[in-house]
């Protein structure tokens, strides 16, 4: 099992740039989805399958791989092009995205067989939840591998995202690590004019958790974010990442409208141009 | 039939889960709080590192058994129906049918046979909710022996979801375990060709009482135990349609959406006889003993053999 393939920011950075380029060609060819949250999210899902998670994109339900949960289904394009690029597949599929008889489904669904997909999901709320009861297997049955699931801002305003973060602590899950994107937008706006989420990082150290606070499209400080994460003991960690909606295509970043809209077929020169430039971080 | 002594179906259940958890160490019971009115208790008490606290927090529950599942675990979630089925309605679409991974739900508290708690505790709605999503099995057995059968097979047979329905209030045993338990294929428990009686769940009792009834009035009525609303024993439906050319279903269920409905969905696709539904009048139940509630509302031997009787006169008048 390979796994840490590198820990070089730079490397890592040029990596997650070709993922916004594969997310934006994806989201283009398919004509709908969720492009502002993908692109906000391609610098932790780069350092994550590419530095952090022990994996086998050959061998993708081996026992012993850290398991990535994505709560937040919309941003499939990004996990998508994340798994496409460590080798899962072929990245050429990326541009079935949400068309019939794809593997790759508008919110992932695991009954289509996509490998590297750990769970089918879209409903928001749900996915700590199935983070909880894969991490209190792992503990059951003294296994050593680590349970990540990433997760919304906005999606914290689910009662059930609570429940399931009480049970976390409660049963000390320290094989457990929560990523929030903290981009601070959601479809109807600031989720602080929608619903107040703050003091979120006493909220989950008041519901025990070691709360990791981190620039999440910086990958030296996502990279020290997980490391702090997996030295953790005796309870689940958070880490809230601040993330910007569209980060890497300047003239979307930080634009709440393109939570769910994508790039006409004629913008995506454009917005890959963009992203070229982008690379200072 | 005979009745070898009232007992809780929920008893059945729990010892049923005991049985399976001796056989097989991936067996894990989730609690919600009210384990020993579930009938998790002689498990949580017998394996107490496979029996996981997680609070009154059923959406939790839900999820956290579709994460065991995902990992091998065989996770059994019981609590009342009115919770399991309705509550946690989108975590059991989703995360655990749409990923289609074996977690056993129990239903306690079925019907209004639960008695004083009143309306909101009585799982009325339950069938209706759980047969209507793809990849559910839904099981509802007869009394306490045939629990037992049930949540063993529902443990050691079934691959994907499949949801257990059970009752509260201390009910006629008269099943055997020889009768066996075979998901899916319904039980003849009495033979006849006047009319036919489709029976599930604590009805089943009455439905072979009301077999007695009818009798007596000169109608003989074939009882059977669909102990199985998903998937539905559709050739034995079929079978009664055809030969026997009336039907009421009997359930302690609402009469929209339960087994009635599961029958009807059969019958008027392929042979289209007479129906008459006996359950839950479309509202909501309340506080009394669960005797007093069951005439109340309709669901005992008598009513059933009304409505038999009424459902052949329809028929002949036709």
């Amino acid at each position: 099992m390979h796994s840490r393939q590198t820990t070089n920011p730079e490397e890592l950075r040029e990596i997650a740039i070709r993922i916004r380029k594969s997310v934006v060609a994806s989201l283009a060819e398919a004509g709908s989805g969720h492009l502002g949250g993908s692109l906000g999210l391609a610098d932790i899902f780069t350092a994550l399958y590419f530095s952090v998670l022990t994996h086998d994109p050959s061998h993708p339900g081996s026992p012993g791989r850290d398991r990535v949960i994505l709560s937040i289904g919309h941003v499939a394009p990004v996990l998508y092009a994340t798994l496409a690029h460590s080798g899962y597949f072929p990245v050429e599929e990326l541009a079935t995205l949400r068309k019939l008889g794809s593997r790759l489904q508008g919110h992932p669904g695991r009954d289509h067989g996509l490998p590297g997909l750990e769970l089918s999901a879209g409903s928001l709320g749900q996915g700590l939840s199935v983070a909880v009861g894969m991490a209190l297997a792992a503990k059951m049955d003294h296994k050593p591998h680590r349970i990540f699931s990433i997760h919304g801002d906005g999606e914290l305003q689910e009662g059930s995202i609570w429940e399931a973060a009480m049970s976390a602590a409660h049963h000390r899950l320290d094989n457990l690590t929560a990523i929030v994107d903290r981009n601070g937008l959601q479809i109807d706006g600031r989720t602080e004019d929608v619903m107040n989420l703050e003091p979120l990082p006493e909220k989950w150290s008041a519901f025990g958790w070691e709360v990791i606070e981190c620039d999440g499209n910086n990958m030296e400080a996502i990279l020290n974010a997980f490391a702090k994460a997996e030295a953790v003991k005796n309870k689940p960690s958070v880490i809230i990442a601040r993330t910007i909606m569209g980060k890497g295509i300047r003239s979307i970043e930080g634009d709440y409208r393109w939570h769910g809209k994508v790039p006409a077929k004629e913008q995506v020169g454009d917005f890959t141009r963009e992203l070229d430039e982008t690379v200072d971080n | 039939m005979v009745n070898r002594g009232n007992r809780a179906t929920k008893a059945g259940f729990g010892e049923g889960l005991l049985e399976a958890g001796l056989r097989n160490t991936q067996v894990v019971c989730l609690g919600a709080d009210i384990t020993t009115s579930v009938g998790c208790n002689l498990f949580a008490e017998a394996f107490p590192n496979r029996f996981i606290s997680l609070g009154i927090a059923e959406q939790n529950c839900m999820g956290v058994a579709a994460g065991l599942a995902l990992e091998g675990k065989i996770p059994v979630f019981s609590t009342y129906g009115v919770f399991a089925a309705l509550r946690t309605t989108d975590q059991v679409r989703v995360s655990v049918c749409y990923n289609n991974v074996h977690v056993v739900i129990g239903g306690a508290h079925a019907g209004v046979s639960v008695g004083p708690d009143g309306a909101t505790h009585q799982a009325l709605e339950d069938i209706a909710m759980m047969r209507v999503l793809p990849n559910m099995t839904v099981l509802s057995p007869c009394d306490a022996t045939q629990a037992r059968l049930a949540a063993i097979a529902a443990i050691e047979q079934c691959k994907g979801p499949v949801y257990i329905r059970f009752g509260r209030e201390a009910m006629p045993d008269f099943s055997t375990a020889d009768m066996g338990f075979e998901i899916g294929k319904s039980q003849l428990l009495r033979p006849g060709n006047d009319l036919a009686i489709i029976a599930t769940g604590h009805m089943v009792w009455e439905a072979m009482q009301a077999a007695g009834i009818l009798a007596s009035g000169g109608i003989d009525a074939r009882v059977i135990n669909m102990h199985t609303i998903k998937p539905v024993d559709k050739d034995s439906i079929l079978n009664a349609a055809r030969e026997t050319g009336a039907i009421v279903t009997a359930e302690e269920h609402q009469v929209t959406g339960g087994l009635g409905s599961a029958v009807a969905e059969v019958v008027v696709q392929h042979h289209p006889v007479p129906m008459a539904f006996v359950g839950m009048p479309d509202r909501f139940g309340e506080s009394g003993d669960p005797r007093q509630l069951m005439e109340k509302f309709g669901m005992t031997a008598e009513a059933i053999a009304e409505a038999g009787r009424k459902l052949l006169a329809r028929r002949f008048a036709l």
